[in-house]
């Protein structure tokens, strides 16, 4: 039987993130027949707007509207979801801070399967599904078998379905907000208060052209000091991975990454990272990737452009003595 | 403030390099260096930080086979008040909600204010936590960066979110938080307390102690369940440079040269 599928439309300033038009991609590849609803939350002129631009890709979009929703608050938006959907449907919604938030809850109110941090599907057939996950930080790769017949709640990783392109399906927009807040306030016992935006720091990582990123495979703060060496050599700035933050060896403006900073430099050397996608989502721009790594199932050598397996505190020194060596020889 | 939090042993990324087993069924066990979760390792530190403040106690579980034993020895000697290992035969195969299911069995056995996980594990699902929230009805925050106590009901907390913003959240009493790196600095946990904690009593809880049973939280009720692994594809695969480091070196600056990755 086919399911009605919705997807959580993500949107920021009145406008739609890419992951709604990636989540129509990946709702034809769980049944390439039915029709796909967004569901907006927000308030005011931005949701109307983010509303009316996803209608030209989405047949129907649910628009509800509270200002408490103002800011997207999975607490909220939990209870909501579970008020208006219909029985059995799936749902799929963008992993990342907020889907990591919403999702698993949602699964267990609406009593249904949930799978995590979907990579790609295999048709669904007889009301069941096989989905591609990674597990071990992006090593290895696994087939999931998941039972729809109560429906489920899947988490779909942005930045790897297609974008759907066809604009023009003059959808509708149906105004839900009367039905869902009808004899009900949404109260929570979590509360939002604020957003605290990232300090600048003393060197702005989206603007560089040269990346030389670091990851654990540096193993002591005093190595640090290889990187910045080579840094210097090639005429670059210093980028990291989270564990180098989470060690205070470096401040977190210097973090490429979901958490971190999303970069789109001509060149990026990956030295010692595995490449989880939470790291390789904040690399943009399509720039030359070079990945330095003893280790060559690292998730990086299937991405980057060139790749050299070798442990980092070897190889770099050597790298930064040549390179310093050849410009002083013109 | 009393806390349970729920570790996991997981294969150390840092000491291993995971393969496949020769058919794909599982990936390669023998010789892997297990270590406690890291997201886990800073959530113990968190809660130990919390208990030493406001006074109270600190209680780790997890729901795993005898292995298992070993990292909640760890985390007494860091300085856990307690620990208690869910233990059955039955639990085998349980997917995300099972875990969920079983932990909540083990919560309610108790009184906690506040209830730990990892963001995620090695399977990288980062779903036990939410599910469990959802169940005991309890709030939930994930992927916690920062951690205030602010009385005996209420706390202040801030969430990791996109560009290294952060948002920050009041949250009612009793909640469940996943707890991210980087929150803390974890402690160095000694060897000797370790052999200290190995003399300690671990309580084993087993299913028919939970109330529990193969239809309400065994392998066998799983929704989702893995079929097998295989190595990924992401993109092309990478130009692997390959000779004497000389000629790595050589090929290397040739192609960041032309590439302006050298000025």
């Amino acid at each position: 039987m086919s399911r009605p599928i919705y997807v959580y439309l993500t949107h920021h300033d009145g406008t739609i993130d890419d992951s709604a038009l990636e989540m129509i991609s990946a709702a034809s590849r769980i049944d390439p027949d039915i029709s796909v609803t967004a569901v907006a939350f927000g308030f005011g002129d931005d949701l109307a707007a983010a509303c009316r631009q996803a209608a030209q890709y989405y047949r129907e979009v649910w628009k509800i509207e509270h200002e408490k929703l103002t800011h997207p608050d999975a607490e909220v938006i939990r209870r909501v979801l579970v008020r208006i959907l219909p029985k059995g449907a799936i749902v799929l919604i963008p992993h990342e801070h907020f889907g990591m938030d919403l999702s698993p809850g949602l699964s267990i109110l609406l009593e249904t399967a949930y799978l995590s941090d979907v990579v790609d599907f295999e048709a669904a057939k007889d009301d069941r599904i096989r989905a591609v996950r990674q597990e071990y930080n992006g090593s290895v790769s696994t087939h999931v078998d998941c039972d729809l017949s109560n429906g489920a709640v899947i988490n779909v990783r942005p930045g790897i379905f297609k974008k759907e392109e066809g604009q023009g399906v003059n959808g509708l927009v149906i105004d839900k907000t009367e039905e869902t807040f009808k004899d009900w306030i949404p109260e929570t016992r979590r509360r939002f208060l604020e957003i605290i935006k990232a300090e600048a720091g003393e060197v702005d990582i989206t603007q560089s052209e040269i990346l030389v990123s670091v990851g654990r495979g540096i193993q002591d703060q005093e190595n640090l000091e290889i990187i910045f060496g080579l840094a210097r050599a090639v005429g670059g700035d210093v980028s990291c991975s989270r564990p180098i933050v989470d060690a205070k060896w470096l401040p977190r403006e210097r973090q490429v990454g979901n958490s971190g900073k999303t970069v789109k430099p001509k060149v990026y050397m990956a030295l010692g990272i595995s490449g989880s996608f939470q790291h390789i989502a904040g690399i943009k721009g399509n720039p030359f990737i070079v990945a330095i790594n003893k280790n060559p199932q690292a998730p990086f050598f299937q991405i980057a452009d060139v790749a050299v397996v070798a442990d980092i505190l070897d190889f770099l020194p050597r790298l930064t003595a040549k390179i310093n060596e050849t410009r002083e020889k013109k | 403030m009393d806390i349970l939090v729920c570790v996991k042993r997981v294969p150390d990324p840092a000491e291993n390099e995971i393969r496949l087993n020769a058919d794909g069924t599982d990936i390669e066990r023998d010789n892997l260096v297990y270590s406690v979760n890291e997201w886990d390792n800073y959530a113990v530190e968190e809660a130990i930080r919390i208990r030493d403040r406001t006074g109270g106690s600190v209680t780790v579980v997890t729901v795993d086979n005898e292995e298992g034993d070993e990292v909640l020895r760890r985390e007494l000697a860091m300085g856990a008040d307690r620990a208690i290992h869910v233990q059955d035969k039955l639990f085998e195969g349980a997917d995300g909600e099972g875990l969920a299911r079983i932990l909540k069995a083990e919560i309610e056995k108790g009184r906690y204010d506040l209830v730990f996980t990892g963001v995620q594990a090695d399977a990288g699902s980062a779903q036990v936590g939410g599910m469990l929230a959802a169940m005991l009805d309890w709030p939930f925050a994930s992927i916690v960066s920062h951690l205030e106590v602010l009385d005996e009901q209420k706390i202040r907390i801030h969430r990791e979110v996109a560009g290294g913003n952060q948002e920050v959240y009041e949250m009612d009493l009793p909640g469940v938080l996943s707890i991210q790196t980087g929150i803390n600095e974890p402690r160095y946990v000694p060897i000797r307390g370790i052999l200290k904690a190995s003399s300690l009593d671990i309580p084993i809880h087993k299913a028919s102690d939970l109330g529990l049973t193969a239809d309400t939280a065994g392998g066998s009720r799983a929704r989702v369940k893995r079929q097998d692994y295989f190595l990924p594809v992401m993109g092309e695969g990478a130009e692997i440079l390959k000779g004497t480091a000389e000629e790595i070196i050589e090929r290397l600056i040739g192609l960041l040269k032309s590439k302006g990755g050298i000025r």
